[in-house]
């Protein structure tokens, strides 16, 4: 680590080319300084307005978009002040879909981590057919979300679906997947889990690749075993890395969607509804573009807020344990 | 450039009935050759009819020169409605020489896509094939249709009952080109079955017959489920009805509710009392229909509380239930030609109910002959943007579409969507010779559609501004019920609240003047 700390950012040959004398005489004095960092902004300034454009412009006229009461009735941008907000903040439906869209995107991630991390360890080392299990392993993530959940509603089907003729293969009870609350919540996990763990697996599966091997070998000369050796080795090293997947993942699973739409459409009753899908309900489907987008600014506020503290908190986890 | 495509066009299409050879008549003749779909693809099945001599004719239209000119058209997804609008459209641009351009939208989608161009004032679509009950939202975006077109043979043989559904404040502003309407479904080798009704008399002291009553329509419903009373080796089920929240089930649910809150004594209202505007969603009549609904789920097949049209479609059409309702798909279905239960079912007229609300008098008036309430529910409505430049083409487009040839064929193709709306449909004969349907099926299935028609005491969707809202809110509503998350009264109630909060804000006289539409509807009978 100290090694790779005293290595220059730049490598010479980079270095010596990039001193020219011009940059010299300017920076050696204020006025070289001034117009370096006018030269900067020019060359910056492109980039900055397309970075303006294409995020910052939709995310304004999002919020613009919020105070009116744009609808199939009331075209146009007209000014309500905060009526959305206060209408939100009494949608006991909105409140109730962003709590299930939390436990579902905690229980969903939480589960391919470990998932995840167990299958990148089962191919980390050295296994018969490690690159076809390897690619096996990616093969949910490749394919298309929505036809994959096609798929498991067959699959779920209460009368066809052969999911509940597994079941009775162990003499269990056919279940109502889709048509009884817990069953429906638990096929979206299910269909998430599967979609989504290969992801999981291939971020754990870089990071345990990149794991330099000294500590394990100085674990395994004081004699370490296997579950010593993953829970004071390779869990504190591979932190920074979980830490990383972990928060992709929540940004990614609190946008629920497409597999709640083609699964359950939320139902039953309004048992499998996610915040995504209810913006989508109220923007697309009932065209309440006004109210749409105070939610979905709402939420936007509301993820950055929640995934800022749980960064922190998982850092302190992950890392802060090797301090 | 393009008359000798047309001509070769026409070629594929004019077809000569006698020998089955292709014979050519002259692009600008003007009259009338027999017209196949062959050319376009899998439809040599559906053989060749007349082109009826007129203005919207093959002959006719082949005389329009539109090269140059390009025709934009948004329309449902494939092969629903979406189909036709393709077929016809290659047809149309290969006759007239314009360039049509089709995009077909997943039916989630097609609002939304046809609304945001037209409220931001882009002439996007010259035409917007679109739910017929969205027409309280876009009225104000729809050319009239022309009274050229209004005089023309085919669109004087369009029913009163449709005329009316594409009208709007007395104009018409939707080009008819479906007809759709809830109606009862259910097996004649079933309830034609000596042996099975003397069973159903010995188990139950009832004679078994064609529910007459939703509550009778529950009790049949439950007495044939899970059990194999078709003796194919499969277990059978009661009811396949549209369930699934946000796939057009609240269509189910206004059809089972009708009857119970449709007194025909009241007038002003079935949704909302038109003078206060006051919902009444969760009155007695409703709140009757929707425990029936929940009671239901007792004999629905495995899943069926969450079918979507599609699931309803092939459980019935597949020959799993013994009832269903709904629109025409699943009927069609089970007449397909591979259909195992071809010519085993029939169409009868939506159940009844002896109690019906009377909100006058806030009590229940008992019907010695079950009070119906045929709903004419939503079908597929096709419009001509006003902000078009192209009015001319794609009214010709719209008179193409719908002409003799083309609907005679569109309508022996199931899967198109084209169900009736012309006099001429409810003919059985058509059915019998064109599709080879048994006399009682076609008879029934006519009968039944045509009745419907000028049926008394029918019901309309809410064709208002912001009927999704509503809609939305009521299955909303229906679905906890249904998941047992609320009561059916509560349920209700909540979708009262939340329709009193919508209408507060379109506005209570933008709504009531809406309304005032689907109220003379359903009040001038």
């Amino acid at each position: 680590m100290a090694d790779r700390e005293r290595q220059p950012a730049v490598s010479p040959e980079f270095e010596s080319a990039a001193e020219t004398p011009a940059r010299r005489v300017r920076l050696g004095s204020p006025a070289g300084g001034s117009s370096l960092r006018r030269y900067q902004l020019y060359f910056l300034l492109p980039g900055l307005i397309v970075l303006l454009l294409i995020i910052l412009f939709p995310l304004l006229f999002t919020i613009r978009v919020s105070f009116s009461s744009w609808s199939s009735s009331a075209p146009g941008l007209n000014w309500i002040a905060a009526k959305n907000y206060e209408r939100l903040l009494a949608d006991s439906r909105y409140w109730e879909s962003l709590l299930r869209l939390a436990m579902l995107a905690a229980g969903t991630v939480l589960i391919e981590y470990v998932l995840g991390f167990g299958l990148a360890l089962l191919v980390w080392r050295e296994v018969k057919a490690k690159r076809f299990f390897r690619v096996l392993f990616l093969v949910p993530m490749m394919t298309t979300p929505v036809i994959m959940t096609v798929i498991w509603r067959t699959i779920f089907h209460e009368s066809l679906g052969p999911a509940n003729e597994v079941l009775a293969l162990f003499g269990l009870p056919a279940q109502a997947w889709l048509t009884s609350s817990p069953a429906a919540l638990i096929a979206v996990m299910v269909v998430e889990i599967w979609q989504w763990t290969p992801f999981m697996l291939l971020l754990l599966l870089a990071g345990l690749l990149s794991l330099p091997k000294e500590p394990f070998l100085a674990a395994a000369i004081d004699g370490a075993g296997p579950i010593r050796t993953f829970f004071r080795v390779t869990l504190p090293l591979m932190g920074p890395i979980s830490v990383g997947a972990i928060i992709i993942r929540l940004i990614e699973a609190s946008k629920i969607m497409e597999t709640v739409y083609v699964l359950t459409s939320g139902g039953p009753g309004t048992a499998t509804e996610t915040s995504s899908f209810y913006i989508y309900i109220r923007g697309l489907r009932d065209f309440q573009i006004g109210y749409a987008a105070s939610l979905s600014f709402t939420y936007l506020v509301i993820m950055i807020v929640s995934l800022t503290f749980i960064a922190k908190a998982l850092n302190r986890a992950f890392v802060g344990r090797r301090v | 450039m393009r008359k000798p495509m047309i001509l070769a066009v026409v070629s594929a299409l004019v077809v000569n009935s006698c020998g089955g050879t292709t014979q050519s008549q002259p692009a600008s003749s003007g009259t009338a050759g027999d017209i196949s779909y062959k050319a376009y693809g899998d439809y040599a099945q559906y053989g060749s009819t007349p082109d009826v001599a007129g203005p919207c004719s093959y002959a006719s239209i082949d005389k329009k020169d539109y090269s140059g000119r390009t025709l934009k058209i948004i329309t449902h997804a494939v092969p629903v409605m979406g189909e036709p609008t393709v077929l016809h459209a290659k047809q149309f641009q290969d006759l007239t020489g314009a360039k049509v351009e089709v995009v077909n939208v997943p039916f989630g989608d097609l609002f939304q896509k046809i609304m945001t161009p037209l409220q931001s004032g882009q002439d996007a679509y010259d035409i917007f094939f679109n739910g017929s009950l969205w027409i309280g939202d876009l009225n104000p975006y729809e050319a009239p249709v022309p009274d050229a077109y209004l005089s023309v043979p085919a669109m004087q043989d369009v029913t009163q009952n449709y005329k009316d559904v594409a009208t709007w404040n007395g104009k018409m502003i939707q080009y008819p080109v479906d007809g759709d309407r809830f109606y009862l479904k259910y097996r004649t080798d079933l309830f034609d079955n000596e042996e099975i009704k003397a069973k159903y008399k010995t188990d139950t002291g009832k004679d078994l017959r064609v529910p007459e009553t939703w509550d009778e329509y529950n009790e049949i419903a439950k007495y044939f489920n899970d059990w194999d009373w078709d003796n194919d080796g499969a277990k059978n089920f009661g009811s396949a009805e549209v369930t699934k929240r946000d796939d057009l089930m609240f269509s189910a649910f206004i059809g089972r509710a009708a009857p119970y809150a449709k007194n025909p004594n009241v007038k002003g209202g079935f949704y909302f009392d038109l003078e206060t505007m006051k919902p009444l969603i969760n009155n007695p009549g409703f709140v009757k229909g929707l425990e029936l609904f929940v009671d239901a789920q007792k004999a629905f097949p495995p899943g069926g509380s969450s079918f979507g049209l599609g699931d309803e479609i092939l459980s019935f059409g597949g020959g799993q239930t013994a009832l269903s309702y709904s629109w025409d798909d699943a009927f069609i279905q089970a007449m397909e030609k591979t259909s195992r239960i071809r010519n085993k079912v029939a169409a009868a007229p939506l159940p009844g109910a002896t109690q019906v609300w009377n909100r006058n008098t806030n009590q229940w008036d008992t019907f010695a002959t079950p009070n119906r309430a045929p709903y004419i529910t939503w079908g597929w409505g096709v419009a001509v943007s006003n902000l078009s430049k192209n009015q001319d083409i794609a009214f010709d487009y719209l008179c193409f579409f719908s002409n003799e040839a083309n609907h005679t064929l569109d309508l022996q193709i199931g899967r198109f969507g084209v169900n009736p709306f012309r006099t001429s449909d409810f003919d059985p004969k058509f059915w019998e010779e064109k599709l080879g349907w048994e006399t009682n099926t076609a008879e029934t299935y006519t009968k039944t559609l045509s009745g419907m028609d000028g049926a008394p005491n029918r019901v309309f969707d809410l064709r208002v501004p912001g009927v999704n809202e509503f809609m939305t809110s009521m299955a909303t509503g229906v679905a906890s019920a249904m998941a047992g998350e609320k009561t059916p009264q509560q349920a209700l109630d909540d979708v009262a609240t939340e329709w009193a909060a919508i209408v507060d804000r379109i506005g209570v006289d933008k709504v009531r003047e809406a309304y005032r539409n689907v109220v003379a509807l359903e009040d001038a009978q």
